[in-house]
């Protein structure tokens, strides 16, 4: 289990990084804090040239507000966002989920932009920011494009990057005032990948919710959206019977994939609880 | 007095500070590194290898296949002659023709580095024939199966039946009969440090020195000299710091055996160290049984009769030299065996499958004894309504019964059952429990509560691996060597992988010779040095090395006494000696330092009559007699929570109250049981090695291969009834099985227990979330 040779570049800008990738992008892989590349070299499920080590590019490592936003530089760890007073005030969903990734050691290694650029259909981040309607900002030599999450994720450990770019931040809308956010799953251990997991945002109102997103992970080859049960949320109060429609549609809703050790039906069902546990938190 | 004290053990401070030395941290001049190829496929025919590319590359020394070593190394077979009818195939260093599992080893890469060996590894170019796998005990005997060796008809292994009284009558006159399926599934015992082997040829001297992370340095050495044809005297083989063993590491496996011959024909340092993946796919498997039980009740729920029968899914050979034979006699013979029933039937068929090889892991056999007999006493009480704990009470064992031979033919000469129950009803109170599980369901929330009463087989005797054609020690036997200072060093023949024997049998020196402990340092885990002992495993090493320990420190004092009395001009019966100084017995009066008798013993010794015992290097031996084990045992009771929404169980609290007879040292006895009890809770929920329909591994890491963590844990509160057995001085029997043999029977009743409002069970562990919920027919 020891990663076969590589070549190894640690540009110390982000300009040298693009330049790198620009010149290697097919034959290269960023690494950033390793949790889950470290892993594929050394079972030698990826085989790279050569590595691009963008640890040292500051520039990634920023944390900024506006108005209406926080951008979060894709170099930030995840202890470094659970530790931010901004994230904790600001994105609760998302502070709320990050205490569910893994372990202190992952937490103080991996990175946002790289946990989302891994896309692992199980990861907490994407479905935060999937529910959050946040956008990546994916640079190259040439180019800055901004993607939503929505359009980012394309199946297990698929995204729309392109070899020459980077996830260089995220971009996710600031809560409001009588929004909501809530984050949950369901592992067999702590820290584990979740079997199934949730993440609610919404605004709250007499009207019940409205602006409903609900993003599923665990579930499918990518963090999805539950569209029918969002249209079934929106604009409805919620009472008990509604809880239980809801369960009901949303384990309809899924398909997820064959797994001998947790059957789709498993899945199916644990997602209903999830909800059924998301919609009685926002009634008590 | 040192016996019985709370020593924190040296050790423990040295490995926590990073100062831990294991075979990985040991680099030799000139060393190569060995990588596998290993199968990709369950059941498969090596139609050719060819080695060419892998040659080629730089860093590649040598690669080979199993025609290479033809002449440099023995093949092997498991057999026992206590079991003449057992299958015994032939096994060598690596796969000739067909391999047998996914991850049997074909070919080895030796180079430079292991990245190197592993890029060599990649260009081995093999061309297989894919075979059918047999994948399960039932499949593996159906008629027409594939068979996997070529000298069998089938798969059958081995097939035995054992009876006691008249099974049939007891069934057919009970008032009741609790019946159940279990399954428990295959997993393994997972060490923090993974197998490693570093061997190293002098050619010149025909020496071959082996540093190995293993439990038994002198049973290695014998095989070593013997399958590579070297004169015993020439091998050594040196444990040093083992990181966890559970059985992984005392037998010989293929891959490690290729690293010494290697070694031999290259005449270079070869270094082998599992990997996870690997570890998973070639390590020693267990369990893996499919059992249906029945168990006969009078009306008062008297047990009236016990019938088993063992489907041992076992793997595609037997461990070599032990045989895999325990995990399915354990059952066959322990099942049932805290309770007084005269009618007794066990049949067990032993399966050879295309799987990793399956045998001795902590515990062999008893977690699943215990926990189908238990499983039944529950089952039979609930239907009968009686309490299950006077259930069992009714039909434990007790003092009068004692010794007995039970039905399934283990001897007892004592089990202190009413004791621990005694006891863990102190501890635990089990109508406030009731109380407070009434009222959480009424909350909805699920507890339950299960108890598990188990014998401990520990200390084996010589007549097992003796009469079975094994070179296998169950003698110990422990040398002594006071300094010229007076400080002491001995040496035994049991190992420490961790878990602190170390420490045990320098509590007992110590305490026999009146020395401070700190002047007693023990040394093990080396083949030349050490006497020829039989390791660590089997919960052996309290009972026999602390026994052989013992005796030589009784000669020493013995030896140390007659000095000072022909010195002093006193009688030897009237002294002792206390914190290294020899006193007056009756006044106390200080006499003299043992180390100036160390002194005066080495430099002065014509200072000494002749004809007065003078020996400062002593030797002393232990083995028992006509019997197989030492039995202790004790009682388990798991709370857990289930949410029965999602199928997550949670244990809440867990106690054991156990009886290993004299205990040495509190601190280590409460580890191992705790240690013990967290590997049991990870069969009963977590650990399983999965397959897919072609026998592919599906948990090769631990993001798949789920052990219990920290975090999952409940606390593990620990009890002793102290019953020391008399068939020895020091009165000690072993303690590391308890906490693995009573866990799953325990955390299995409390599952059933919580679920029971449901109307629903569950006997197939571990109970994961889809099985349970699938039992409670949520989805």
């Amino acid at each position: 289990m020891k990663a076969p040779d590589f070549d190894y570049h640690r540009p110390e800008t982000l300009a040298e990084a693009l330049d790198l990738l620009a010149r290697h992008g097919e034959d290269a892989a960023i690494i950033a804090g390793g949790q889950s590349l470290l892993a594929l070299l050394n079972f030698r499920l990826a085989a790279p040239e050569r590595l691009i080590d963008i640890g040292r590019l500051t520039d990634l490592k920023s944390l900024s507000e506006d108005h209406g936003h926080i951008e979060i530089g894709g170099l930030l760890r995840h202890c470094d966002l659970q530790a931010s007073p901004l994230i904790a005030r600001e994105l609760p969903l998302l502070h709320k989920a990050i205490g569910h990734i893994a372990h202190p050691a992952v937490r103080h290694r991996g990175t946002i932009g790289g946990s989302l650029a891994m896309a692992d259909p199980a990861a907490e981040l994407g479905a935060c920011c999937l529910a959050l309607d946040g956008e990546f900002l994916l640079v190259s030599l040439q180019n800055r494009r901004w993607v939503a999450a929505a359009d980012f994720f394309l199946g297990v450990y698929q995204t729309a990057l392109r070899a020459d770019e980077i996830l260089a931040a995220v971009r996710l809308p600031k809560r409001r005032p009588g929004s909501i956010g809530i984050f949950d799953e369901i592992a067999r251990r702590r820290g584990d990948f979740a079997m199934a997991g949730l993440a609610l945002a919404a605004q709250t109102g007499d009207g019940g919710l409205s602006d409903v997103r609900l993003a599923l992970l665990g579930v499918a080859d990518r963090p999805i959206l539950a569209g029918k049960t969002m249209a079934f949320l929106e604009g409805r109060p919620i009472n008990e019977a509604r809880i239980d429609e809801a369960a009901a549609l949303i384990a309809g809703e899924i398909d997820p994939p064959e797994d001998p050790a947790y059957p789709p039906a498993y899945r199916r069902h644990l997602t209903g609880v999830l909800l059924r546990r998301a919609l009685l938190e926002l009634c008590s | 007095m040192s016996i019985g004290a709370e020593v924190p053990r040296d050790r423990a401070k040295r490995l926590l500070v990073g100062r831990g030395r294991y075979v990985d941290d040991i680099s030799l001049p000139r060393m190569l590194h060995l990588a596998f190829v290993r199968s990709p496929y369950a059941h498969a025919r090596i139609d050719a290898i060819d080695t060419s590319r892998a040659m080629a590359l730089p860093g590649v020394v040598a690669v080979f296949t199993a025609a290479d070593l033809d002449g440099a190394v023995s093949s092997w077979r498991a057999a026992h002659k206590l079991f003449p009818t057992m299958a015994a195939p032939e096994q060598g260093v690596l796969a000739r023709d067909v391999v047998r599992w996914q991850g049997e080893a074909v070919a080895a890469v030796a180079a430079e580095s292991r990245a190197l060996a592993e890029d060599g590894a990649e260009q081995v170019a093999v061309e297989w024939h894919e075979l059918t796998p047999v994948l399960d005990g039932n499949q593996a005997l159906a008629p027409g199966a594939p068979v996997l060796h070529r000298d069998m008809t089938d798969n059958l292994a081995y097939e035995t039946k054992i009876t006691a009284g008249d099974v049939d009558a007891a069934f057919a006159g009970a008032a009741h009969v609790a019946e159940e399926h279990f399954r428990f599934h295959r997993h393994s015992g997972i060490s923090l440090e993974p197998r490693g082997i570093i061997a190293d040829f002098e050619p010149s001297e025909s020496r071959l020195t082996v540093h190995q992370s293993h439990q038994t340095p002198h049973q290695q050495q014998d095989l070593y000299a013997r399958l590579l044809g070297l004169p015993e005297h020439k091998v050594r083989v040196i444990c040093p710091d083992v990181g966890g063993a559970f059985g992984l590491k005392h037998h010989l496996m293929a891959d490690e055996l290729t690293a010494c011959v290697a070694a031999k024909l290259l005449a270079r340092p070869v270094k082998y160290i599992a990997d996870r993946l690997e570890s998973f796919l070639s390590d020693i498997h267990c369990r893996d049984h499919e059992v249906h039980a029945r168990m006969a009740f009078s009306r008062e729920g008297e047990i009236l009769g016990l019938h088993v029968d063992d489907l041992f899914n076992a793997g595609a050979y037997g461990q070599y030299p032990r045989t895999s034979i325990a995990e399915g006699n354990q059952i066959s013979r322990l099942t049932g065996a805290p309770y007084r029933h005269e009618n007794y039937r066990a049949d067990l068929r032993m399966a050879f499958l295309n799987k990793s090889i399956l045998g001795h892991i902590r515990s062999v056999g008893h977690p699943i004894a215990c926990a189908v007999a238990e499983r039944l006493i529950d089952l039979g009480a609930a239907h009968l309504g009686l309490d299950a704990i006077e259930v069992r009470r009714r039909n434990y064992l007790d003092d009068d019964d004692f010794p007995r031979t039970s039905t399934g033919g283990v001897e007892f000469e004592y089990l202190s059952l009413n004791p621990c129950l005694d006891k863990a009803l102190e501890i635990i109170d089990v109508a406030q429990f009731r109380q407070e599980q009434a009222e959480a369901r009424a909350k909805g929330v699920y507890r339950g509560i299960g108890v598990a009463t188990f014998v401990e087989l520990t200390a084996i005797g010589p007549e097992y691996y003796g009469e079975g054609g094994q070179h296998i020690s169950a003698q110990e036997t422990c040398l002594l060597r006071l300094e010229g200072s007076g400080t002491l060093r001995c040496y035994t023949g049991a190992t420490d992988q961790g878990q602190g024997i170390d420490t045990g049998i320098q509590q007992v020196v110590a305490d026999v010779l009146g020395l401070p402990l700190g002047d007693v340092e023990v040394i093990s885990g080396d083949s030349a040095l050490c006497p020829v002992g039989g390791g660590s495993w089997g919960s052996r090493g309290a009972a026999l090395a602390g026994e052989a320990a013992m005796r030589a420190a009784t000669t020493l004092r013995r030896n140390i006494l007659s000095i000072a009395a022909s010195l002093l001009q006193k009688n030897a019966a009237g002294l002792t000696i206390e914190q290294g100084v020899v006193v007056d017995t009756a006044s106390g009066t200080t006499h003299m330092a043992v180390s100036e008798i160390a002194r005066i013993g080495h430099f002065q010794p014509y200072s000494i009559p002749e004809g007065v015992a003078a020996d400062l290097t002593v030797v002393e031996r232990y083995a028992t007699r006509d019997r197989m084990f030492l039995a202790g045992n004790g009682l388990q009771i798991a709370i857990v929570e289930v949410d029965v929404d999602s199928g997550i169980v949670m244990p809440l609290r867990h106690l054991v109250v156990h009886d290993c007879g004299r205990i040495l040292n509190p601190l280590l006895v409460r580890e191992q049981v705790r240690g013990g009890v967290v590997q049991g809770i990870g069969a009963a929920l977590y650990e399983e090695l999965r397959y897919d329909p072609d026998g592919h591994l599906l948990t090769g890491s631990f993001a798949d291969y789920l052990v219990p963590m920290a975090g999952e844990m409940p606390d593990i509160e620990v009890a002793h009834i102290e019953s020391p057995t008399k068939t020895s001085e020091l009165g000690a029997k072993g303690a590391g099985e308890a906490g693995t043999a009573g866990a799953v029977g325990a955390i299995l009743n409390a599952v059933n227990d919580a679920i029971s409002p449901f109307d629903a069970s569950i006997a197939e562990v571990p109970i994961t979330p889809p099985r349970l919920l699938r039992a409670l027919g949520r989805f």
